[in-house]
């Protein structure tokens, strides 16, 4: 699309383009240089005492402390348990909510859509709370129950979109050879359901994996609670922003990596879908197809909280 | 239920905050959102690449790490401002890629013939952009815009873990004063919330089902 907005550029307009990415990427540096700048300067607290920049090798030199990162380590493990506890209890809790939400009994059927509003328009961190209050669960159990049922709603509404999706005669074919309407759902309906929202449901686990984060608020020692608060208390706050840099550098890794596999994923349940033999795609298309699939899952995180809004 | 009767005007003061933060932080969002859209798409390759790499570092970060450097590390590094006014910026900040995506996607949403169209009686890379293509788009972005703040309305909440006065908060305070009565204090919060989520919801229904009749 954004090739078509303008003409193939002659040799003025790639001049012209080439002189303003010079003065685009010379802006962005002088501004990044300043942050870094600012970030190195002695800073001079109100008493007079003068602390070391940012970059002094007196805030990092714990990195070089093996026991550290025995300490982060823990922290990334526990930031994974969860992660990984409330993945599975998500997609089971989502598995049963799209049965229940196309239920055949009205009975069912209506008191489910009024359930998924209300989990889907509560903030996550208010039902951690709810969750840790209410049934004094602990830290833990709290943040992963509260994730559970705030990602299952979505998975499970995304689901239920895979399986209205289906051609009709799907289910038909089920019922005709005897089936019943259960097993048609499980063995027939439900893996080609599944299989096409696979790249949605990644990213919502990746949206999952950051909002473990939100634990921190209530007291669980995931990632972010273990480097700046336990470490820096034991080693001192002026390892915050080292560590905080350390935090983010990690976050950013795990979570990239997780939608790059979303990608990858989406890419083979999109190439799944074409006729074998008479591909006309490139595998350039193909791969920014796979992006736009999962970049539109992002942004159901998003788009799935309205009740209405049909896909 | 007293307990809410009782604390009702330290519940609505917090409403209002979150309020607030939500038109702070959706305005801001919505105009830097889509100047990081018009970058990714733009001839220039220096801006495109800048705008990739801002949206996909805030995209994969944390919001609660987003706030947290808002509240503990800048002002850890020299920089004092209200915290309200960080919260602002941070929650601004992490949704701006979510509204750049949207209305990204919601121009590559229109057919490729109305750019064709419009090039080809000689219009510009902005005439065809702003005559041709975004009023179309614009219309297409809507639904997802409003669900984007419907998220920002959830994540708001997150401020107030990080010193804001806001609902959160306030139903923090409002626990620690009256124990005894937890549940209907969490409820009513939460209720106050949805006002603001499924009313929105119901306007982005409404409008996606309009759109959906003018195409």
């Amino acid at each position: 699309m954004s090739n078509v907005l303008y003409d193939v550029p002659g040799p003025k307009a790639r001049l012209r383009s080439r002189i303003a990415s010079v003065i685009a990427v010379i802006a962005i540096a002088a501004g990044l240089a300043a942050v870094i700048w600012a970030l190195a300067a002695p800073r001079i607290t109100a008493g007079g005492a003068e602390l070391p920049g940012m970059f002094d090798p007196s805030r990092w030199d714990i990195l070089a402390d093996r026991a550290v990162w025995r300490r982060i380590g823990v922290g990334v493990l526990n930031t994974l348990q969860m992660a990984g506890v409330a993945a599975i209890g998500a997609v089971l809790f989502g598995v049963i909510i799209s049965f229940l939400r196309t239920a055949g009994s009205g009975w069912i059927r209506y008191p489910m859509v009024v359930v998924l509003e209300f989990l889907r328009g509560m903030p996550v961190l208010l039902m951690m709370l709810f969750v840790l209050l209410i049934f004094s669960t602990g830290a833990y159990w709290a943040g992963v129950i509260a994730l559970i049922l705030y990602n299952g709603a979505i998975i499970g509404e995304a689901l239920r979109a895979g399986i209205a999706a289906l051609p009709r005669g799907q289910r038909e074919a089920g019922l005709a050879i005897g089936l019943g309407p259960v097993r048609t759902r499980l063995s027939i309906e439900f893996p080609q359901a599944f299989r096409q929202m696979l790249p949605i449901i990644i990213a919502q686990l990746v949206v999952l994996l950051k909002d473990t984060s939100l634990a921190y608020v209530i007291g669980y020692n995931e990632l972010l609670r273990t480097t700046t608060n336990q470490l820096a208390n034991y080693y001192g706050s002026r390892y915050l922003f080292t560590l905080f840099f350390v935090t983010f550098a990690i976050y950013l890794a795990m979570n990239l990596l997780l939608s790059w596999i979303a990608r990858i994923v989406a890419r083979r349940v999109e190439s799944g879908r074409m006729p074998k033999g008479s591909t006309p795609f490139s595998r350039k298309a193909e791969a920014r197809r796979a992006r736009k699939v999962v970049d539109d899952a992002f942004a159901t995180r998003v788009t799935d909280q309205s009740l209405g809004a049909k896909r | 239920m007293d307990a809410v009767i009782e604390n009702l005007p330290t519940f609505l003061r917090g409403f209002g905050t979150t309020l607030a933060l939500l038109g702070i932080a959706g305005a801001g969002a919505l105009v830097i959102g889509t100047l990081v859209a018009a970058m990714r798409i733009s001839p220039v390759a220096a801006l495109r690449g800048f705008a990739t790499v801002y949206t996909e570092i805030l995209r994969n970060t944390p919001l609660t790490l987003v706030l947290f450097f808002c509240a503990f590390i800048l002002p850890y590094l020299g920089v004092r401002i209200d915290f309200f006014i960080l919260a602002s910026i941070g929650l601004t900040a992490y949704t701006s890629p979510f509204v750049a995506e949207a209305v990204r996607s919601g121009v590559n949403g229109v057919p490729v013939g109305q750019a064709e169209a419009a090039r080809s009686i000689g219009l510009g890379f902005g005439q065809t952009l702003g005559i041709v293509v975004l009023p179309q788009a614009i219309r297409m972005v809507v639904p997802p815009l409003i669900n984007v703040i419907i998220a920002l309305t959830k994540n708001t909440s997150v401020a107030g873990a990080f010193f804001v006065k806001d609902l959160f908060a306030s139903a923090q305070d409002v626990i620690n004063i009256r124990g005894d009565e937890v549940f209907a204090i969490l409820i009513s919060v939460a209720v106050f919330y949805l006002i603001i989520t499924v009313t929105l919801g119901r306007i982005a229904a409404v409008v996606e089902r309009r759109v959906a009749v003018l195409r």
